[in-house]
């Protein structure tokens, strides 16, 4: 197999050779867009929606005496969007077409171009990952996490409707590895259990992920707070108990669901019932059918609801209603997440366009700083836009995007990419994993810390290496004030104040270090700002 | 009950970071004060009390945890059955207690066993890695409504942090699955330490001083940009106050704790000159500053195949590591502080396949617990030797951990609330009858 070492050895020095020279020489940039038309923002009930939702925030304010902050840049507005869609920042190379744009095109232009591009699909496709099956490997033989991801992805990118995605989660059948969509009953089959798929989690999966509840809190005792009783759950969990793994993969059979008096230690079989809004629960048909045909159903608000929520704290960085899953009954619903819920159902659940809803709002336009003394309650009522800290993978996709003038995306050399992906999981490691607690509010830790002001992959990215930003961006930029703002707007994704530009370029003609060191100790600085660590 | 504050800026008045080092003012510390200032006209009470505590131990200060990654079997380490079928040919050694043996391979722990006690009779219901490995760091079953914190991070997160610069809760040789702070939050989560025969990660600045100090001049024109219009908020991020620990914890004296190489040669050969004895004698090393609780992992016991030659193999670690520990914690007056457990997810089953491989047995597994006042010697529980029945005197993982928390002197029955509003024991159990 020596040849094979050899060839792959070659193709190795090749391929970085390749992307050296691509590196160092200037962006070979297509001429920018410069006029964009988005029809789908002008459609009147789609321009409805936004200025429904927009009003309802206002009244809350009012009613509450907030005072709001002013719109943010669009820039600003454009890091957000990144950052909640492709989990890194705007790439200088990107942020020099949307400012060939006229202002008012600039948004919806990046918004469209961000959910063609496979970055938003793979992360958005990840973070639906979490809700549906968590961070855990599952068991060894029956769970393809990797291809549960891929084809969450693959669906995301063809805006495939999103009662479709879920009725395909809870009711697929087939091998995990063929049929993707089954990997979501798969993860829960346990040896202790036969092998067999268990209900009871599958039960509770399904309320939190889909419905924003948690009934899986009645498992043992009826709820403490809602209305929710033990059989509530039992009676969604027996909808999964007749789906059995064979050579097929998931199949339904035959089987009862059997559940245990926790007092007097006996069984009986419990027959497969929901909740609430009973009318819309098929009579007929294989019981996974039955309940993703109720849980998917558009007179099912919690369904609607829950998605909602999920995806504005995806791109926003906390959920509208707090924490995520609670959305039970009794707990007051705001009136704008009402809004673009009805407006999901009432259009087929089309997730893009939902996305296209939220980015158009004023709530997630407004600026995270404000002229007035504001605080936690303008950040509850969204008056403010809210600081949260990013993920470990923003962190990470953020640091390797800031070190590259030019854009790493799908298109990008599989090299740099491969490369890219390994430093990525390397840093994530460190940094910490979230896991599915996605949406708490923390700060930062000390590991963090070290990591971003010692650790490699920062080391690596800004220091003296031809490929670096920092580097390229002393050997290209025609004077110190434009270095400064290449620099600002490749990290920060903003130009800087006067008074940061006149003390970095008085740093940039101190006598000493060399322009690429000097360069190199401005991104450091940047780097470890909170403004770059967090969402704003 | 105490309630666990939701937000960040909350969390932090209540509660000292794990991964922090800052002494705040705490419950005890306010105690201790009151104790001093105002309250020592009650002298005659005072002295009585005083005396009355003396009697008391103290309890212990840190844990060390060795950590079995991939569930090592019982019957080739504490709990063998010689001549039986299920031993499949594992014999067994005498040790320092009468009527008490060790699988072959344990000779030196088997010197160290007045000091260590056995439970031979831990019962679990999870019989895969991931949610193994969960129920024994944690004490709980996984639950999808809440994440529990491991046995470190309760430890860290009850008691006080004084004088610690670096971090108090340490994982080294992390596996797959590190302690976590789970719903305590990631400042709790477990610092991870690869070999300490390489350097702390990511302690060593790698420019000259001048040039460092010029960074961070440049970092205060960036955080003032960016404090306009947000003061509060920006300050309540603690983003620059982290940073500033994190400085902290590179300059300090402390993180020579992690350096091994400072110790004599002898001690280094006694714990052995591999990974994992360099982490135990890390561990150690860490506890003499104050680190509440370490994690050491040896994985490699997952033995679904060649069972046997690979327990040999993972004894010739074990043995010298875990004994070494013992006897110099002992020898510096710091095992009564400091309690050790050495346990996996789960044990191994009494049957042999036919790759000469055991699989996973949740159902009748081994661990050793010592040191914290916790009483040596003792064998809890007996397995049935055809491998069919129950244990007798069954010992949940809650119970083991219930034990542990008593030992530090941690209320292993008080009541947190769960970020969701959920109620939850500290310990799902009650300390084990006769090692406390």
């Amino acid at each position: 197999m020596d040849w094979a070492r050899n060839l792959l050895f070659i193709g190795v020095v090749v391929g970085g050779l390749t992307t050296l020279a691509a590196n160092l020489l200037p962006p070979s940039e297509p001429a920018p867009v410069s006029q964009y038309v988005a029809p789908s923002y002008r459609e009147p009930d789609f321009r409805l929606t936004v200025v429904r939702a927009d009003n309802a925030f206002r009244k809350d304010w009012d009613e509450k005496s907030l005072n709001h902050s002013e719109l943010a840049t669009n820039l600003i507005q454009i890091r957000r969007v990144a950052l909640g869609l492709m989990g890194t920042i705007p790439s200088l190379e990107e942020i020099r077409q949307i400012e060939a744009l006229p202002a008012d095109q600039q948004m919806p232009w990046w918004i469209d171009h961000v959910l063609k591009d496979q970055r938003f699909h793979d992360y958005f496709g990840e973070r639906l990952a979490r809700a549906f099956v968590g961070t855990e490997d599952g068991p060894f033989l029956q769970y393809r996490r990797r291809r549960f991801v891929t084809w969450l992805s693959e669906q995301v990118a063809r805006n495939k409707p999103y009662d479709g995605i879920v009725r395909e989660l809870i009711a697929g059948d087939g091998l995990w590895t063929d049929h993707p969509a089954t990997n979501f009953i798969t993860v829960t089959v346990r040896p202790e259990m036969k092998n067999e798929p268990d209900p009871v989690r599958l039960a509770g999966r399904v309320t939190r992920a889909f419905l924003g509840i948690r009934l899986d809190c009645a498992q043992c005792h009826n709820h403490p707070f809602t209305e929710w009783k033990q059989a509530d759950f039992h009676g969604l969990s027996a909808f999964f108990a007749q789906a059995h793994l064979g050579f097929r993969g998931i199949q339904d059979g035959d089987g009862a669901y059997e559940a245990e008096d926790r007092y007097t230690k006996t069984k009986s079989v419990i027959e497969p019932s929901v909740p609430f809004l009973k009318e819309h629960l098929p009579a007929n048909g294989a019981r996974r059918d039955r309940l993703a045909a109720w849980v998917t159903h558009p007179k099912n608000e919690f369904f609607a609801r829950s998605t909602v929520n999920r995806v504005w704290a995806i791109m926003c960085g906390k959920p509208l209603v707090e924490p995520i899953d609670n959305l039970e009954p009794g707990v007051q619903i705001p009136v704008p997440l009402q809004i673009l819920a009805d407006d999901f159902a009432a259009n087929g659940f089309n997730l893009h366009r939902l996305i296209r809803l939220i980015a158009s709002s004023e709530a997630f336009r407004l600026d995270s700083a404000s002229k007035y003394e504001v605080g936690e309650k303008e950040e509850k009522a969204w008056a403010v836009f809210p600081l949260t800290r990013l993920r470990p993978e923003q962190v990470a996709g953020s640091v390797l995007q800031a070190a590259s003038i030019s854009t790493i995306n799908a298109e990008t050399h599989i090299t740099i990419r491969l490369l890219r992906q390994i430093e990525r999981s390397n840093f994530v490691k460190r940094y910490g994993d979230t896991g599915e607690d996605e949406f708490e509010g923390r700060g930062g830790t000390i590991p963090q810390s070290l990591l971003r002001m010692n650790g490699e992959l920062v080391r690596d990215r800004i220091g003296g290496s031809p490929v670096n930003a920092s580097t390229r961006i002393s050997l290209v930029a025609p004077n110190d004030p434009k270095a400064v703002e290449v620099a600002y707007l490749t990290i920060l994704s903003r130009r800087p104040t006067p008074k940061e530009t006149t003390y970095f370029e008085q740093f940039l003609n101190e006598p000493g270090l060399g322009r690429s060191d000097k360069l190199a100790d401005i991104y450091w600085a940047l780097i470890n700002s909170t403004e770059f660590s967090w969402n704003h | 009950m105490e309630s666990l504050a939701h937000s960040g800026h909350h969390d932090r008045s209540r509660h000292t970071p794990c991964a922090g080092y800052h002494s705040m003012l705490n419950r005890r510390g306010f105690l201790g004060l009151a104790g001093v200032s105002g309250l020592t006209w009650l002298t005659p009470l005072g002295q009585l009390l005083a005396r009355e505590s003396e009697h008391k131990r103290e309890p212990a200060t840190s844990v060390i945890v060795l950590w079995m990654q991939g569930g090592p079997s019982q019957l080739e380490t504490f709990d063998p059955h010689p001549g039986t079928d299920i031993a499949a040919g594992t014999k067994a050694i005498k040790t320092s207690l009468k009527d008490v043996q060790l699988a072959p391979g344990f000779g030196r722990l088997a010197e160290e066993m007045q000091s260590i006690s056995l439970i031979r009779s831990m019962v679990s219901k999870e019989g895969d890695h991931e949610r193994g490995t969960y129920t024994l760091k944690t004490g709980h079953r996984p639950d999808p409504t809440v994440v529990h914190p491991s046995v470190g991070s309760v430890c860290c997160h009850q008691l006080p942090s004084t004088g610690v610069e670096i971090p108090r809760h340490v994982s080294i040789l992390p596996g797959q699955w590190p302690a976590r702070g789970g719903f305590f939050g990631d400042k709790h989560d477990a610092f991870l330490m690869d070999d300490p025969a390489g350097p702390v990660p990511d302690t060593q600045s790698y420019l000259p001083k001048g040039r460092e100090a010029d960074r961070l001049k440049h970092l205060d024109v960036v955080e003032g940009a960016f404090a306009k219009g947000r003061e509060k908020r920006v300050a309540n991020t603690m983003h620059s106050e982290t940073l500033a620990n994190a400085r902290k914890m590179m300059s300090s004296e402390q993180l020579t704790a992690f350096d091994v190489s400072k110790e004599p040669e002898s001690v280094r050969k006694m714990y052995g000159n591999t990974p994992f004895g360099r982490g135990c004698l890390a561990a150690r090393r860490l506890i003499q500053v104050g680190v509440r609780c370490v994690e050491v992992t040896l994985s490699g016991w997952d033995t679904h195949a060649n069972n046997h030659t690979q327990h040999t193999k993972q004894l010739e670690i074990l043995d010298p590591a875990f004994s070494a520990l013992i006897k110099d914690l002992r020898e510096r007056g710091l095992l009564e502080k400091t309690v050790v457990v050495c346990m996996g997810e789960f044990g191994r089953t009494p049957s042999v396949n036919p790759a000469g491989g055991r699989d996973h047995w949740p159902k009748n597994f081994s661990a050793a617990i010592a040191g914290g006042g916790i009483r040596g010697g003792q064998v809890i529980g007996q397995s049935d030797p055809m491998g069919k029945n129950d244990p007798t005197d069954p010992v949940e993982v809650g119970d083991l951990h219930a034990t542990v928390l008593a030992a530090v002197g941690v209320d292993y029955t008080k009541v947190l609330q769960t970020p969701i509003g959920r109620t939850m024991k500290l310990a799902e159990g009650k300390p084990v009858k006769g090692l406390l």
